[in-house]
């Protein structure tokens, strides 16, 4: 059964199968686990290193299909990544840590890709809701926005109105179940990427 | 006050919906507790030292009698029969059961309330002064904008996990009484030299571990553009507030680290492309809200009552209530009045279901059916006819409600403390109730003055102890209880963060140390000087001196 879920045009929900293989670079040889006060660090802030250039260079990419890649490891091999993005197989992985106008140093017409995924190693991480807002609204991205890594079902209504239209569901848990929660609330208060307050939006006089 | 449309009903209807069913699925096992804790959080549950304590929104502090009625009911149903008034001016019920939240929560529903965002990493409940809308020295009623704010931030789907929380407070007087300084953005209305609203912007401050007064971020806000704004600011902080370490994670640390030219740079950048967008507050909108808060049909009086004035003159304990509970109000032949939840002895801020149904009561008999609640855990009724005061006084009073010490030694804000929450490192409400007792004597505490004594069980300083002109801080030191103290913090307008004196004290010396800081006071302080102004011209030593030199004797 497949994880991904994806919104039609229409707004429609459905569960669809993922043609995009994902690029998991292999782990890293040493994870340095830092810790602060005794707890340990949970987040990458912004600007941080997503990879290192070990693991950039043991990636291995398919050398067919479409595939979904994170923005280092197109950054470090574009030159062997360039015939796929022309061939319409190439999408761009960013981390919460990367900024939008890393990928847009990358692509400057971010529409040339057909899929960006935003990848969120904790559900608690915010900040995939700001990036989503900005590709749709301050970079002008069109095509599918994918909300991938610890995407669960009670964040999805807010992936939504941050602009992204699939997710790929967590594996241990059910994209079917997940669906009911991306009609939370039937008429939120404030706007949203696709929509604008509630006072803009209905008479409420 | 506010009253829901069909979309405001309809969405804590879903909300009651939602969180039923995330509660079930937690209870199911198909939730873990780090994925159910941000979204019981974010509905006021914290998991306590005893049972889960849940926290309702009263919405910048206004709450009608049939909503307080509700209160008062759920707390006997679901709870022991008291609930606790925080200092962000919400109630606090202190044992409900964790499978009963969603219950709870849709008996609220049915009264226009809910306990949405009063916890969690995201925008908490705005906050303003306790009197809007009454205040004489008020120029602009904050609390329409508080609610389209309100709204605003409620499930806004780009601030839904912050690094942290996030507080946001609006005032509209001249004198302060909202601490605007003292949060994550402070919102001060004033009319500018055209005569419009507009908003100066105060960005970074916060009490907690660190505690930061704000910076002016912005002088002039023109009101039509505070979402953009806010959104703006909100939006830096979401994506560069650290979310390393939670210690760390307030705004008020990116402004610091950033420093505020940067920081402000970053925010109007964002805002560039926000403002003038969608979020621009249409007068419309503004006026629809508005209409909510005009002024209470009141009757023309006459500025003295003779009645009242005879009973202020013959009866001496009315005479005191008069004086430290009952405040001024912009119409004539009106007064506020606070009703003290700080009676001697008990745990500040508490209010039982029976004293629940008495205060809107007298809601109803006597102020238009409202009530406001402050951030000093007191409740108001802010339109009382002069000619009523005589016969509120004497229900108040006979409700445990009428202790004349508003503004006093014995009004302290204090946490819940040890003995209810489980991020304490000592208890409060023993210390203010101990406090309380060394300072029983009215005319004791009248001699003394003005004074603000705020306590907190640890460093998130939800009793705001930074500023408090006497701020005690409970500390662990090495598994035992100790406590902290500081002298010449401030509210308002000249807000200040208080300094520490020395090495704390064990919970049996607290009382004899506030003792000998008033000792000082009252052998130094020169005219009508209060407290404050003493520690500010003297500064720490001479305080300092006495309460440790009696120590060492001792």
């Amino acid at each position: 059964m497949s994880q991904l879920i994806q919104l039609a045009a229409d707004g429609q929900a459905s569960i669809v199968a993922d043609a995009w293989t994902r690029v998991v670079p292999p782990a890293a040889g040493e994870e340095s686990v830092r810790k602060q006060a005794g707890k340990v660090v949970l987040f990458k802030l912004t600007g941080e290193q997503t990879y290192t250039a070990e693991q950039i260079a043991n990636t291995e990419i398919p050398a067919t299909g479409k595939i979904l890649v994170p923005l280092t490891i197109w950054q470090a091999r574009k030159a062997e990544l360039q015939s796929r993005l022309a061939a319409g197989e190439l999408g761009i992985i960013l981390a919460t840590n990367e900024t939008a106008e890393a990928l847009q140093a990358e692509f400057p017409d971010l529409n040339t890709l057909p899929l960006i995924a935003v990848f969120v190693e904790r559900f608690a991480d915010g900040r995939i809701f700001t990036l989503g807002n900005w590709l749709r609204t301050r970079f002008g991205f069109k095509n599918e926005l994918r909300a991938i890594g610890d995407v669960l079902r009670d964040q999805l209504f807010f992936h939504k109105r941050a602009g992204f239209n699939s997710f790929l569901i967590r594996a241990d848990r059910s994209a079917e179940d997940a669906l009911a929660s991306l009609n939370d609330f039937s008429q939120p208060y404030q706007g949203g990427v696709a929509d604008v307050p509630v006072w803009r939006r209905v008479n409420r006089a | 006050m506010y009253k829901y449309d069909p979309i405001d009903q309809q969405i804590v209807n879903e909300r009651v919906a939602q969180y039923r069913d995330q509660t079930r699925r937690y209870l199911a096992g198909e939730l873990t507790d780090e994925e159910y804790r941000p979204l019981r959080l974010q509905n006021g549950l914290y998991i306590q030292r005893h049972a889960p304590m849940l926290r309702i929104a009263v919405p910048y502090g206004l709450i009608s009698s049939k909503q307080m009625r509700k209160l008062g009911d759920i707390a006997k149903k679901y709870d022991r029969g008291y609930g606790h008034f925080s200092t962000r001016q919400n109630l606090q019920l202190n044992w409900p059961k964790l499978e009963d939240t969603p219950d709870i929560l849709a008996e609220l529903a049915t009264v226009e309330m809910h306990a949405i965002q009063t916890s969690g990493n995201c925008i908490r409940n705005i906050t303003t002064d306790q009197f809007a809308g009454i205040a004489p020295d008020e120029i602009i009623d904050p609390r329409a904008i508080a609610e389209i704010m309100r709204q605003w931030s409620t499930f806004h789907p780009e601030f839904a996990l912050l690094p942290r929380k996030f507080k946001i407070a609006v005032s509209g007087t001249e004198k302060d009484r909202a601490i605007v300084q003292a949060h994550d953005i402070g919102l001060e209305f004033f009319k500018d030299a055209q005569e419009q609203m507009a908003i100066k912007v105060w960005v970074g401050g916060g009490l907690g571990r660190t505690p930061i007064l704000g910076t002016v971020i912005r002088e002039h806000l023109e009101w039509q553009h505070v979402l953009s704004y806010c959104e703006a600011v909100i939006r830096v902080y979401n994506i560069h507030g650290r979310r390393d370490n939670a210690y760390k994670a307030r705004i008020k640390i990116l402004v610091k680290a950033l420093g505020i030219e940067e920081f402000k740079r970053q925010v109007e950048e964002e805002w560039a492309h926000l403002k003038d967008g969608p979020l621009t507050i249409t007068q419309n909108e503004l006026d629809r809200v508005a209409k909510y808060f005009e002024p209470m049909p009141y009757k023309t009086l006459p500025a003295h009552d003779a009645s009242f004035d005879a009973a202020v003159a013959s009866n001496p304990a009315f005479a005191a209530w008069v004086k430290r509970c009952v405040q001024p109000h912009r119409v004539p032949g009106y007064r506020a009045v606070t009703l003290s939840l700080k009676p001697h002895g008990k745990a500040p801020g508490d209010i039982t279901s029976e004293q629940m149904h008495v205060v809107a009561d007298l809601a109803d008999a006597y102020s238009f059916g409202e009530l406001r609640s402050s951030h000093e855990q007191n409740l108001i009724l802010a339109d009382v006819q002069v000619s009523d005061l005589f016969a509120v006084w004497e229900k108040a009073r006979a409700a445990g409600l009428a202790t004349p010490n508003i503004g006093l030694l014995t009004d302290i804000i204090c946490c819940p403390g040890g003995d209810f929450c489980s991020l304490a490192n000592a208890k409060s409400i023993p210390i203010a109730e101990a406090i309380q007792m060394q300072f029983d004597n009215l005319d004791y505490l009248y001699e003394i003055g003005d004074l603000e004594l705020n306590i907190s069980g640890c460093m998130n300083a939800c009793g705001h102890h930074h500023v408090g002109h006497i701020g005690i801080l409970g500390v662990d030191k090495d598994g035992s209880e100790w406590y902290q103290v500081t002298v010449g913090g401030k509210q308002g307008n000249d807000a200040s963060i208080g300094s520490v004196i020395g090495p704390s004290f064990s919970a049996e010396e607290m009382p004899g140390v506030v003792q000998r800081l008033i000792e000082v006071y009252v052998r130094e302080r020169q005219d009508e000087e209060r407290f404050i102004d003493t520690v500010r011209r003297l500064g720490v030593a001479p305080f300092k001196a006495h309460v440790y030199a009696e120590k060492e004797t001792a």
